[in-house]
């Protein structure tokens, strides 16, 4: 067993650390303030074939591994959780099921679109009634000569509001509960969508969560995307390895709020000497640098599993149990070593205890992700 | 064209530096970087061949762990690198370096229109390197330089000089060493870090350059390395108005000498 970065992963790292500190850092704040979805550097991000980092080359992806794509989506979430997300959704909701269940045309086009950074994807999944009840879906599919007519609502859908793809699971036999469920690429320029409610949220406010609106919206027989009442397993496939980028984003979170917290306490004195000398600070260090570094291994392994084609569901939601809950306590305990400076927005500390929250939540409740590794532990 | 970089493989700027037990500066755990300043030279090279054609060779002198430089170079976009590694090299300084190079690019790696370097590297800021080997090919040379234009088999260079800068024209072959601000550097893009990994990178020894140890003997012999001084508390006059100023003057007069 080995523990060190191939000269590529290397490379990537030092390129993405250099880029998100050069370019994301410096707006993140005003990203989160004015829930601007950062348009500028999403571009620059495709340019240098992060939007669809394990895509193959064929299809104008970059063709590396997913341990490469944890990598950049940590360091560029270490910067700004946001910009983080609308990356992680593009590489692991929007290209992944198209590169896994697509044909070879949907390949060429959708999936050459979005990994080239041209079109941004989505993945339109949660409605109103079906949360992590992923399959009491409403909304409908129905063939009508050659086309498919979509009727429904899904909400809480990252990059919806700008996205150009969607990967769409709709119900295209009811009485056939999950089984009647099947996914559709619907291009989002079509006169029967519309954006709905777009979500103020607690945190990630760079990215939008919208509403996806369909009212007869028609698409080409040919975008049903693998078999028809095959919707809930590529809704699952997708979710796995999605799992793995939120995992990377809380990596990003936690290590942010580590070293700045880490950072603040060497600097600040009281009782005559650097808080840091305090065991009470410490304690709170070591045991967030602990967590992080096992949340770390884990998310890497998960993704080494998807590398090598192996199954990775119970480690992918391990991984992102583990990071989140990580992310989650280290923006806690970073603010606490702040202290009151902590508590405003002069420091990020704040912003990463917003950010941090919603890897508990979403592709996935922690809740789920131990149903997850229960079912698999007991099965 | 032919277009030539060199590069150095530096601390990166943010290392901690630790002088271990040998009393030489130690490299445990810190992180390489391309130097920052190089970074302007291949930057430049790769845009002078996107406006001209050619190819880009980027050069070094170093270690095994110099490959990492070379590859992010070629990641960046340059065709091919050529690493000169040589036990004799180890400790090399500014005039072991420039006879290398120096050999390399009037002999294997002869017929270059024009060369690129940084002006100095972030890590013993020596700077000399850029000069000595221009000297030592007896081509022309822009130090410190913040612009470029090529036309005609000519260079029009803007350079910093104290309090103002200069404009030079040169002729082809030249070397030019970048100071910052004379370009934006790219990042190398995911597709270029896989391609350059089947990029051509050679790495020679000084017995391929046809030289000797002797040849490459250092004119500077380092003798021991220090840590700079740690900061000293500052100093707190206390006492009525008049003592106190008079005492800060004094002492920005007769200590520090400012006044």
């Amino acid at each position: 067993m080995e523990f060190v970065y191939t000269e590529e992963e290397k490379m990537m790292l030092q390129m993405v650390r250099n880029f998100a500190e050069k370019e994301l850092k410096p707006i993140a704040k005003e990203v989160d303030k004015e829930h601007k979805f950062p348009a500028a550097n999403v571009k620059k991000i495709g340019e240098l074939g992060l939007m669809g980092v394990s895509v193959p080359v064929d299809y104008e992806g970059s063709g590396m591994s997913n341990i490469c794509y944890s990598i950049a989506i940590e360091e560029i979430s270490r910067q700004c959780a946001a910009t983080g997300v609308i990356v992680s959704v593009n590489n692991s909701l929007a290209c992944d099921p198209v590169k896994i269940f697509g044909t070879e045309a949907q390949k060429q086009k959708y999936l050459a679109d979005m990994a080239s950074g041209r079109k941004l994807g989505c993945l339109g999944l949660t409605e109103p009634n079906a949360g992590s009840d992923a399959a009491n879906l409403a909304t409908t599919a129905v063939l009508d000569g050659d086309e498919w007519v979509i009727n429904g609502r899904k909400i809480f859908i990252t990059n919806g509001n700008e996205a150009d793809y969607c990967i769409l699971i709709a119900a295209t036999d009811k009485s056939k509960g999950h089984r009647g469920l099947s996914a559709f690429i619907v291009e989002l320029d079509n006169p029967g969508f519309s954006v709905g409610t777009l979500e103020d949220k607690l945190g990630i406010r760079g990215s939008s969560t919208a509403e996806l609106v369909f009212e007869d919206c028609r698409i080409p027989k040919d975008n049903l995307l693998g078999e028809e009442g095959r919707g809930f397993k590529v809704a699952l496939t997708t979710l796995d390895g999605g799992r793995i980028g939120i995992a990377s984003q809380a990596l990003g979170i936690a290590r942010a709020a580590i070293e700045d917290a880490t950072a603040y306490a060497k600097e600040r004195v009281q009782f005559g000497k650097p808080i840091a000398k305090l065991q009470a600070i410490q304690w709170m260090l070591a045991d967030l640098t602990t967590q992080y570094e096992a949340a770390r291994l884990l998310t890497h392994r998960a993704a080494y599993l998807k590398d090598q084609g192996k199954s990775f569901s119970k480690e992918a939601a391990m991984a992102k149990l583990m990071a989140a809950e990580t992310a989650m306590k280290a923006a806690t305990q970073g603010i606490q070593i702040l202290g009151g400076y902590g508590y405003t927005t002069d420091y990020p500390l704040e912003r990463y205890f917003r950010d941090a929250k919603i890897t508990e939540i979403y592709e996935g409740t922690s809740e789920v992700m131990r149903l997850v590794i229960a079912t698999n532990i007991l099965s | 064209m032919k277009i030539v970089a060199c590069i150095k493989q530096t601390f990166d700027t943010e290392a901690k530096i630790v002088i271990g037990a040998d009393g030489q500066i130690s490299d445990e755990g810190v992180n390489l970087i391309l130097n920052p300043y190089d970074e302007f030279a291949v930057e430049e090279a790769i845009k002078t061949k996107e406006n001209n054609g050619g190819e880009v060779v980027i050069v070094t002198v170093g270690g095994d762990s110099a490959q990492e430089a070379l590859r992010y170079s070629l990641a960046m976009g340059a065709d091919r690198a050529v690493l000169i590694n040589d036990p004799a090299l180890a400790n090399a300084d500014s005039h072991a370096v420039s006879v290398a190079l120096a050999k390399l690019l009037s002999d294997k790696e002869a017929g270059f229109d024009i060369i690129f370097a940084g002006k100095e590297a972030v890590d013993d800021g020596v700077a000399q390197v850029p000069s000595r080997l221009a000297a030592k090919l007896d081509i022309a040379l822009a130090n410190v330089v913040t612009a470029i234009e090529l036309a005609d088999g000519k260079i029009s260079v803007t350079r910093e000089i104290d309090g103002g800068t200069e404009d030079l024209e040169m002729a082809l072959p030249a070397l030019v060493a970048a100071q910052k601000g004379l370009n934006e550097v790219r990042y190398p893009s995911l597709p270029g870090i896989m391609k350059a990994k089947r990029k051509p990178l050679e790495v020679i020894s000084l017995a391929d350059l046809g030289l000797s140890a002797d040849d490459v003997a250092t004119k500077v012999e380092m003798i021991s390395a220090e840590l700079p001084p740690a900061r000293k508390a500052g100093q707190k006059l206390t006492g009525e108005v008049d003592e106190v100023v008079a005492k800060l003057v004094d002492l920005l007069k007769n200590e520090a000498k400012v006044i």
